[in-house]
């Protein structure tokens, strides 16, 4: 019975059954303390509530305006001209979010900061600290994610239309007009709701480059209440508007927010016919030399400044084994999550179960991790378990935070292997645990070891639930770097940085030859 | 009129000869199976690709280098002939000009192209509104108002049933006498080339292995290809 779409449901009950405790235990907390007593003191009309919920909107507005502003000409550019070293600037695209973000955000001190490379150029100090650090670091990371989705959506212009363009005799307006336009403007309203869902979440960039009650967003302003105020009412009710913001953009933002989790492939250029004047040939060879800079300073930066960085070995290697101790078991449990999960939703028969079943898997974007681990900080609190429960709370927000990722590399391969070897299985009579080594670990081995490294990954990078639940005992990598910065040893930082760096390096190459088979 | 002379093509491994050529006025068809170089005749011809060596006539000019708008050719393709936020009138209208500013006597043109395709009462719905086979008449409407003698056919109708295959090919066959345009038809189905083509070509690994009249050549039996691609 346990191939039966109810059966794998059964199956992945527990599961579900998991999660929704792990959410109900995390948003309980934020219903009862933050609607009464939030009410009850006020907070709800707190100005300083209202100025950290603004703040939010504002630069994650601005942020998404900037980001797909710029995207827009750098994915057509990339549409437009083949040259060598393409698919490498491709490739570097996807490093400012594949990297834990607090790597990234060095690099792009040591390149804007007050001692950076273009202070130093140019002889004035920059001030990146604030909003417009803010959204330097948004455009960053969102840049390269929006030009590659956009990219997709050009590159999946059928060839015919070029054919007609030529045919037609088309002037380069007419074919933005008529071609490239219309296949933009389909996707952007998904495109800029997924950007402003991640930089009104983005938790990184505000804790080190924001700050102070004029820089502060939502989940910033979380981790603020609990760690530094103790104000459970506030932290519950910033929560709350957290939810609602995230919520609502989790919904506008659609299929696109499983897309980006995916990094979606790219279909090569087409033959598009053109004749380039030298003006366009100009035109397009600056757009992808700045956009190049843009995005490849500060990686570069990242390993000059570590190379001749100091290396505080005893902290660093004890922050390395406490990563390692915290990322494979939630990499581990990320799995063990993400499994019965795909194998209900490969079995769904209805679509309203297997929507559900996504839905489920999205619910760490829906509920962000600081929203979530407020609520497991004030229970366990409650429980006098702060402080020794804090290691497994780390890894199992981790794990959490990879399940949307996991299960979207495993559930397709899930599908396609059950469609494959289903009705065989059942007609020799393979089932169970034997069915299980025989045919599905076998066979899914290849997208298993990908959710496996891509949960490792991102728990090997993650500074929210480290920074929420972390202390002096507890200090990972991205912790570590964290606490240098925050001491003004950006040195050592810098070293701590380029060893997590690598770490993630070896990971993403291992990833790349992983995926390319598969 | 089509004359291509010792024209050689080559893109990675694959590599195609063409020889031959078609009269003014002639309807011809291209059969044969898949990747045997049909498709590429077609964008040879159009300018999508570019030969290495040989010579393309088109009108009794030389048009080997000329780029694709050009060329006295039309071009209708299996699929995505129109833009999908354009309505069949817009669509229709590109034809003329991609500024799409047309005067008076352009847009009564356009309306009898719809007219004589039987799209008039369909001119302001968009391509996603209406069936293949009404979307591939937008295709046949464009090549009529652009009026250029040489009409390309890529496998237009293969998604079509046979009825309705049969009256589109009719469309075409009634243009083409009317207006006197060569017309070259590439189609998986021989019963297409027995319909509408006085001559037919068959083609196998980049080679025209026969090009002769259409029920000569299906009354040939000293082709092994052709016997195995029909069955």
């Amino acid at each position: 019975m346990i191939d039966t779409s109810k059966g794998a449901l059964l199956a992945a009950s527990p599961t579900l059954a998991a999660i929704l405790v792990a959410v109900a235990v995390g948003l309980l907390p934020v219903a009862t303390i933050g609607i009464g007593e939030g009410l009850v003191t006020g907070h709800i009309a707190d100005p300083y509530v209202l100025r950290i919920l603004w703040f939010t909107l504002l630069q994650a507005g601005l942020s998404t305006l900037l980001s797909v502003a710029f995207a827009i000409p750098v994915a057509l550019a990339l549409a437009r001209v083949d040259f060598r070293g393409r698919r490498l600037l491709l490739r570097l695209f996807a490093l400012p979010l594949a990297l834990p973000a607090i790597v990234v955000i060095l690099g792009i001190v040591a390149v804007y900061g007050r001692t950076g490379w273009v202070s130093t150029l140019t002889g004035s100090p920059i001030n990146i600290y604030g909003l417009s650090g803010i959204l330097l670091a948004h455009v960053f990371f969102n840049l390269p994610l929006a030009t590659r989705l956009l990219l997709q959506q050009v590159e999946s212009i059928p060839p015919e239309s070029w054919r007609l363009a030529a045919q037609l005799d088309f002037t380069q307006q007419a074919r933005f007009r008529l071609i490239e336009w219309p296949q933009l403007r389909a996707s952007l309203p998904g495109v800029a709701s997924l950007i402003f869902l991640l930089c009104a979440a983005s938790f990184a960039v505000v804790l080190t480059l924001g700050g102070g009650p004029s820089a502060t967003t939502l989940e910033v302003g979380i981790y603020q209440a609990l760690r530094f105020d103790y104000d459970p009412a506030r932290a519950t009710i910033l929560s709350l508007a957290q939810l609602i913001l995230c919520g609502l953009f989790v919904l506008l933002a659609g299929h696109y927010a499983q897309a980006a989790q995916n990094w979606p492939a790219l279909k090569g250029i087409s033959e598009r016919y053109e004749t380039h004047s030298t003006r366009s040939v100009l035109l397009l060879a600056i757009t992808i030399g700045v956009a190049t800079l843009f995005v490849g300073a500060p990686i570069a930066a990242i390993i000059t400044s570590g190379i001749v960085a100091d290396f505080v070995w005893p902290a660093v290697i004890r922050a390395i084994l406490t990563s390692l101790a915290i990322a494979l078991p939630a990499a581990a449990l990320s799995l063990v999550l993400a499994w019965p999960l795909a194998r209900a939703s490969a079995k769904a028969v209805s679509p309203t179960t297997r929507s559900l079943l996504n839905l489920a898997a999205l619910l760490t974007l829906i509920v962000p991790p600081a929203v979530m681990a407020t609520g497991w900080f004030i229970t366990a609190s409650r429980a006098g378990l702060a402080l020794s429960a804090a290691p497994y709370l780390v890894i199992a927000m981790n794990a959490l935070m990879a399940l949307p990722f996991a299960l979207g590399t495993l559930a397709p391969a899930m599908q396609q292997s059950m469609a494959q070897h289903d009705r065989l299985c059942a007609s020799l009579g393979i089932k169970g645990l034997r069915r299980l080594t025989l045919i599905d670990l076998p066979v899914l081995r290849r997208p298993l070891g990908l959710a496996a490294a891509m949960a490792f990954m991102l728990s090997l990078g993650d500074l929210t639930a480290i920074t929420l639940f972390g202390s002096q005992n507890l200090m990972t990598l991205p912790a570590l770097i964290y606490a240098q910065m925050g001491s003004y040893r950006i040195d050592a930082a810098a070293g701590t940085a380029l060893v997590l760096a690598l770490f993630t390096m070896a990971i993403i190459t291992l990833l790349d030859k992983w995926s390319a088979k598969a | 009129m089509i004359g291509l002379e010792k024209l050689f093509f080559r893109y990675d491994d694959f590599t195609a000869e063409f020889d031959f050529e078609i009269a003014r006025g002639e309807f011809v068809a291209v059969i044969g199976p898949s990747g045997s170089g049909k498709s590429t005749l077609l964008s040879l011809i159009a300018g999508f690709d570019r030969a290495q060596s040989g010579r393309i006539l088109l009108d009794g000019r030389d048009m080997t280098r000329a780029s694709p708008s050009d060329r006295p050719v039309t071009m209708v393709f299996q699929d995505h002939n129109s833009f999908a936020h354009l309505d069949l009138w817009t669509n229709v209208a590109l034809g003329i000009s991609p500024a799409l500013r047309l005067d008076s006597a352009e847009k009564k043109a356009v309306d009898e192209a719809l007219a004589r395709t039987g799209l008039q009462a369909l001119a302001r719905r968009k391509p996603g509104e209406v069936s293949g086979g009404e979307r591939q008449r937008v295709a046949i409407a464009r090549a009529l108002l652009r009026d250029e003698p040489i009409l390309l056919l890529d496998e237009p109708f293969a998604a079509l049933g046979p009825a309705l295959r049969r009256e589109m090919l009719d469309l075409v066959k009634a243009l083409q006498e009317e207006k006197n345009y060569t017309v070259m038809l590439v189609s998986h189905h021989p019963e297409d080339a027995r319909y509408a083509a006085t001559r037919t070509a068959f083609m196998s690994d980049g080679r025209m292995l026969a090009f002769e009249p259409t029920e000569q050549l299906f009354s040939r039996r000293d082709l092994p290809e052709l016997a195995d691609y029909i069955g």
